[in-house]
C-alpha cells in the first residue's frame, strides 16, 4: 500500500509540475449553460456570461465596477443637444474569420437589431436611433430622435455587441468577434472552450485557454469546486457552502454585487393592492433582513427602493417601511381588512424566490394576509405573471441594471401607472448633465418607495468560489459577464 | 412464430401512433409562450411575433403535427429552438453518453444480480441467503440520486479517484468509461438489488415445480437441476425486469446526468423544459418512446426463443 502511494504521489507530482509552472488554462463553471451563442437574439444571461467582452465587444463596455469605458469606440463626441454621437472606432481591428471590423460593421449590427423583423431581446435599447450613418471606415455616427442620456450605456450592453455580415447567420452555434478570445468548441450539454485571440487588437490576456463547464444542480456545483474539477465558480449555487470554502485554504471566495433588486412584486391594479395603505401595510409587514438570513443565508444588501445601493446615486430610504407588523395591521385596519385578506403569491424558480417565499408568507400571515403559494417555472412565470398580470405578490429580482424606467410603463406587469413618475422620466432620458441626472434619479427613487408600488427586499449578492492564487475576476456583476481578459495565476 | 411476431409488430405501431399523438398535445397544453420565454421580460409584442413566425408556432396545430410526423418518418426531427442546429445532431451527441450509461449500468447490474439471486436461491434460508436478502432491501430503499451524492464524495471529494461529474467525450474511451462509471454504479445498484431479488423468487418458484422434482428423482444433484432446468425456465420474469430496466435506466438518467453533469438525453430534456425548447422535448421523448417499445418487443420475442410454447400459441 506504502508502494502505491508513493507511485501515485510521484506520478501526480510529475503531473503537475509542469503545469504548475505555466498555469495559463482556466475551467470557469457558471450554472446554465447558454441557450444559443447569439447574444442580439435571445434573453439568457448565459449567453453574455460566456461570451460578453471574451469573443464579443460593443463600441463601450462595462468595466469591473459598472462604470461604461471605451470598447470597439475609442472616443465619441456629442453634438447637436445630445442628438448625434460621433464614434472614433479602435483601428486595426479584425474578426475571429480574418475580416476586418470597421464602420460599415457597426451600421449592420445597429440597423440589424433595430429592424422590423429583429429578434433582439433589448430592442427598446436601440428606439430612439433614427440613423446611422458610415463617416469613414473608423468613423460612425448615430443620429436619435430624442436626446438619450443613457446612449453610452444602452450600447455597452451585451445586446449591442458588434458582428459582422460575413458570419452573421451561424452565430448562434459559431460566434464571430472582435474579443480577445477566440471561440473553439461547444459539446452542448457538457462545456465551451475558447482560446487566445493571438491578433487582439487590445492588451493580449494572460490565459492561452479557457473552457466553461455547465452545473446546475448545487450539490453538484459543490461537489467540482471541492474535487477541483472546475478552476472557479461564478455565481456558486448554494450559499450554504460558502463559509466552508472560505475556511479552506485551497479556495478563495469573492462575494460581490449584482444589479439584481429583488422586489416582491405587487399588482396595483388589482384589489386590494390599488389602494397604497395596503401596500404599504405589506411594506412594514417584511422583515428584510430575517429573508436575507433565511433564503440567502446573509447574502444581500436590504433595500428601500428599485436601485442599486452601490450606485452613487443610491438614496437610502428603508426608513420608509421599516419592519413593524403593528403599524402594518394598523394600516390594514384603516384600509379596511382589519381581518386582512387572502391573495397569491407566485414564485419562479430560484431560490431566493422559493425560499424568501415562504419566510415573507409567514410574514404577511402574521398581520392577517393569507397568501396561496404557487411555484411556476420560468417559462409560466412571464405567462401567468408577466404577460398575463394574473397574480397578486411574485418575488422576482430584476437583474438589467438601471431599470427604474420600468415603473413609467403603466403596462410593465405590476401594473404602477404614475404620471408624475412617466414626466420625470422622460425628463431623465433627456437630460445629459450628470447632476441633473443625478437628482432626478433621487427624485425618482423617492416617489417609488413612498408610492410603496413594490415591497423592495434585498439588493442579490453573487458569489464567486475560485482557486486561491487566481487573480483579476470580476467580484461584481453589474451585467452577466465573466470576463476574462485581465484574469491570471500567480505562482 | 410468424405469426406471433407480426402480431407484436402491429401493436408496436399502434403504440407508436397513440404516442405521437399524447406526447404532441401533452406538449401543445403545457403552459408558457416559447417566444416570449426565450425573449425575456424586455421583449417588445412585434419581437415576440416575429420568432413565433420564425419558429414556425403561428401555424395551426393539426398542421404542426403533421409536419412533425412526416419530418421524423423521413428522419427529420426539425430544428432546435433554442440551440438552433438540428435536433437530430443534439440527439445523436447525446444518446452516446446516454446509452453506453444505460449498457454500462445493466451490465453491472446484471452480473451482480445473477450471481446474487442464484446463491441465495441455492442456499435458501442460509446465513448467505439472510445477508443477500438483507443487502438489497437496502439497496431496493436507497434512491440512487443519494447513493450517487455519496458515491462522489466518497470517490470524487475525499478520495479522488474520480471527477466529479462532467464527460471528456468518446476520444479517449479509457477516461470517457471512466467518468461514466460512478454514474454507472449509482445506477446499477438499486437496479441489481431488484433484479436480484426478482431472480431469487422466481428460481425459488421453479424449485417447487414438479419438473424439478423429476429431474431430482431421475438422480440429478440439488445443483445440478437448479443450473440445467430451473435457471433456464427463471428467465423469463427477469428478462420482463432487465426490459423494463433499460428503459428506465435510458429513460431515468435524468436525475443521475444533472448530479454528474453528464451531457446526456436525460439532461437535454431537462434543459429543453425549462427552456421551453418543446420541439426538442417532443423529438426526445418521442424517441425514448420508440426505443421502449422496441426494447419491449424485443423482450416479447424473446420470450418466445426462452418459452417454446408460445412461438406456438396464438
Amino acid at each position: 500500500m506504502y508502494h502505491i502511494k508513493t507511485i501515485a504521489a510521484a506520478t501526480a507530482i510529475a503531473l503537475c509540475a509542469p503545469a504548475a509552472l505555466a498555469q495559463d488554462s482556466i475551467t470557469v463553471a457558471i450554472q446554465l449553460e447558454p441557450p444559443n451563442l447569439d447574444p442580439t437574439g435571445g434573453a439568457a444571461q448565459a449567453i453574455d456570461s460566456v461570451l460578453y467582452s471574451n469573443i464579443f465587444e460593443g463600441l463601450t463596455r462595462f468595466d469591473a465596477d459598472g462604470a461604461i469605458i471605451q470598447g470597439l469606440a475609442q472616443s465619441w463626441d456629442i453634438s447637436d443637444g445630445g442628438l448625434v454621437y460621433t464614434f472614433n472606432l479602435a483601428a486595426g481591428v479584425t474578426f475571429h474569420d480574418g475580416t476586418t471590423m470597421d464602420a460599415e460593421d457597426v451600421k449592420f449590427s445597429l440597423d440589424r437589431a433595430r429592424a422590423e423583423d429583429s429578434i433582439n431581446a433589448q430592442k427598446g435599447l436601440f428606439a430612439g436611433i433614427t440613423d446611422v450613418t458610415v463617416v469613414d471606415p473608423l468613423t460612425v455616427q448615430v443620429t436619435l430622435d430624442q436626446p438619450n442620456g443613457s446612449f453610452l450605456f444602452n450600447m455597452a450592453w451585451g445586446d449591442a455587441v458588434i458582428v459582422a455580415p460575413e458570419s452573421i447567420e451561424n452565430i448562434a452555434s459559431n460566434p464571430i468577434g472582435t474579443g480577445p478570445f477566440t471561440f473553439t468548441d461547444w459539446v452542448q450539454g457538457d462545456r465551451l472552450e475558447m482560446t487566445r485571440n493571438e491578433s487582439y487588437w487590445g492588451a493580449a490576456p494572460a490565459l492561452a485557454s479557457a473552457t466553461f463547464r455547465f452545473i446546475s444542480d448545487p450539490t453538484a456545483a459543490f461537489a467540482a469546486v471541492m474535487a477541483e474539477d472546475v478552476d472557479v465558480f461564478v455565481g456558486f449555487p448554494a450559499p450554504e457552502n460558502l463559509p466552508q470554502f472560505e475556511a479552506d485554504p485551497r479556495f478563495q471566495v469573492l462575494v460581490g454585487n449584482t444589479e439584481g433588486e429583488t422586489i416582491l412584486s405587487i399588482n396595483n391594479k388589482m384589489p386590494p393592492f390599488d389602494n397604497i395603505l395596503v401596500r404599504a401595510a405589506v411594506a412594514s409587514a417584511i422583515d428584510r433582513q430575517a429573508i436575507i438570513d433565511g433564503a440567502m443565508f446573509g447574502y444581500g444588501t436590504p433595500i428601500g427602493t428599485h436601485f442599486a445601493p452601490h450606485n452613487p446615486d443610491y438614496v437610502d430610504l428603508l426608513g420608509n417601511s421599516p419592519y413593524d407588523p403593528e403599524v402594518a395591521r394598523a394600516l390594514l385596519s384603516v384600509a379596511g381588512y382589519p381581518d386582512g385578506f387572502t391573495t397569491t403569491l407566485k414564485l419562479p424558480p430560484p431560490s431566493y424566490a422559493r425560499r424568501g417565499g415562504e419566510i415573507i408568507a409567514s410574514q404577511l400571515r402574521e398581520i392577517g394576509i393569507e397568501t396561496e403559494v404557487s411555484n411556476l417555472e420560468w417559462a409560466q412565470w412571464i405567462e401567468e405573471v408577466f404577460t398575463n398580470k394574473d397574480f397578486g405578490l411574485s418575488i422576482v429580482s430584476h437583474t438589467e441594471p438601471m431599470d427604474i424606467g420600468i415603473y413609467a410603463n403603466p403596462d410593465y406587469y405590476f401594473q404602477y401607472d404614475n404620471p408624475v413618475f412617466q414626466a420625470l422620466m422622460e425628463e431623465l432620458n433627456a437630460t445629459t448633465d450628470p447632476a441633473g441626472r443625478s437628482a432626478l434619479l433621487v427624485r425618482a427613487q423617492t416617489i417609488i418607495s413612498e408610492d410603496y408600488v413594490n415591497g423592495y427586499l434585498f439588493e442579490l449578492a453573487v458569489a464567486t468560489v475560485a482557486k486561491a492564487g487566481i487573480n483579476g475576476l470580476w467580484v461584481n456583476q453589474p451585467t452577466a459577464a465573466v470576463d476574462l481578459s485581465g484574469v491570471s495565476w500567480s505562482n | 412464430m410468424i405469426r406471433y411476431v407480426l402480431g407484436r409488430l402491429i401493436s408496436l405501431v399502434i403504440s407508436l401512433i397513440v404516442a405521437s399523438i399524447v406526447i404532441f398535445a401533452v406538449i401543445e397544453v403545457i403552459p408558457g409562450d416559447p417566444a416570449a420565454f426565450m425573449l425575456g421580460v424586455n421583449a417588445r409584442p412585434d419581437t415576440i411575433a416575429a420568432l413565433r413566425a420564425e419558429m414556425g408556432l403561428d401555424q395551426p396545430v393539426i398542421l404542426r403535427y403533421f409536419n412533425w410526423v412526416t419530418g421524423m418518418l423521413q428522419g427529420d426531427f426539425g430544428r432546435s429552438w433554442t440551440y438552433k442546429t438540428p435536433v437530430a445532431d443534439l440527439i445523436s451527441d447525446r444518446i452516446w453518453v446516454s446509452l453506453p450509461l444505460a449498457i454500462y449500468a445493466l451490465f453491472l447490474s446484471t452480473i451482480i444480480a445473477f450471481p446474487a439471486g442464484i446463491y441465495a436461491a441455492s442456499r435458501r434460508g442460509g446465513a448467505g441467503d439472510i445477508t443477500i436478502m438483507g443487502a438489497t432491501q437496502l439497496g431496493v430503499a436507497i434512491p440512487n440520486f443519494w447513493f450517487a451524492m455519496i458515491l462522489v464524495l466518497l470517490f470524487a471529494i475525499n478520495l479522488r479517484w474520480f471527477s466529479a461529474g462532467g464527460f471528456p467525450g468518446w476520444d479517449n474511451p479509457l477516461q470517457a468509461i471512466k467518468s461514466l462509471t460512478l454514474p454507472a454504479i449509482a445506477l446499477a445498484l438499486p437496479q441489481a438489488a431488484i433484479l436480484a431479488r426478482v431472480m431469487r423468487s422466481s428460481l425459488l418458484d421453479m424449485l417447487g415445480e414438479d419438473f424439478i422434482r423429476t429431474a431430482r428423482a431421475k438422480g440429478l444433484s440439488r445443483r445440478q437441476a437448479l443450473w440445467r432446468h430451473a435457471v433456464r425456465n427463471a428467465l423469463i420474469p427477469v428478462l420482463t425486469i432487465i426490459g423494463l430496466q433499460f428503459s428506465f435506466l435510458l429513460a431515468g438518467g435524468i436525475i443521475i446526468e444533472q448530479i454528474f453533469f453528464l451531457p446526456g438525453l436525460g439532461r437535454l430534456i431537462f434543459q429543453s423544459i425549462s427552456a421551453r425548447d418543446l420541439i426538442v422535448v417532443e423529438s426526445v421523448v418521442m424517441l425514448l418512446v420508440f426505443v421502449v417499445i422496441l426494447v419491449n418487443f424485443a423482450v416479447d420475442i424473446a420470450y418466445a426463443a426462452v418459452d417454446p410454447r408460445l412461438r406456438t400459441k396464438t
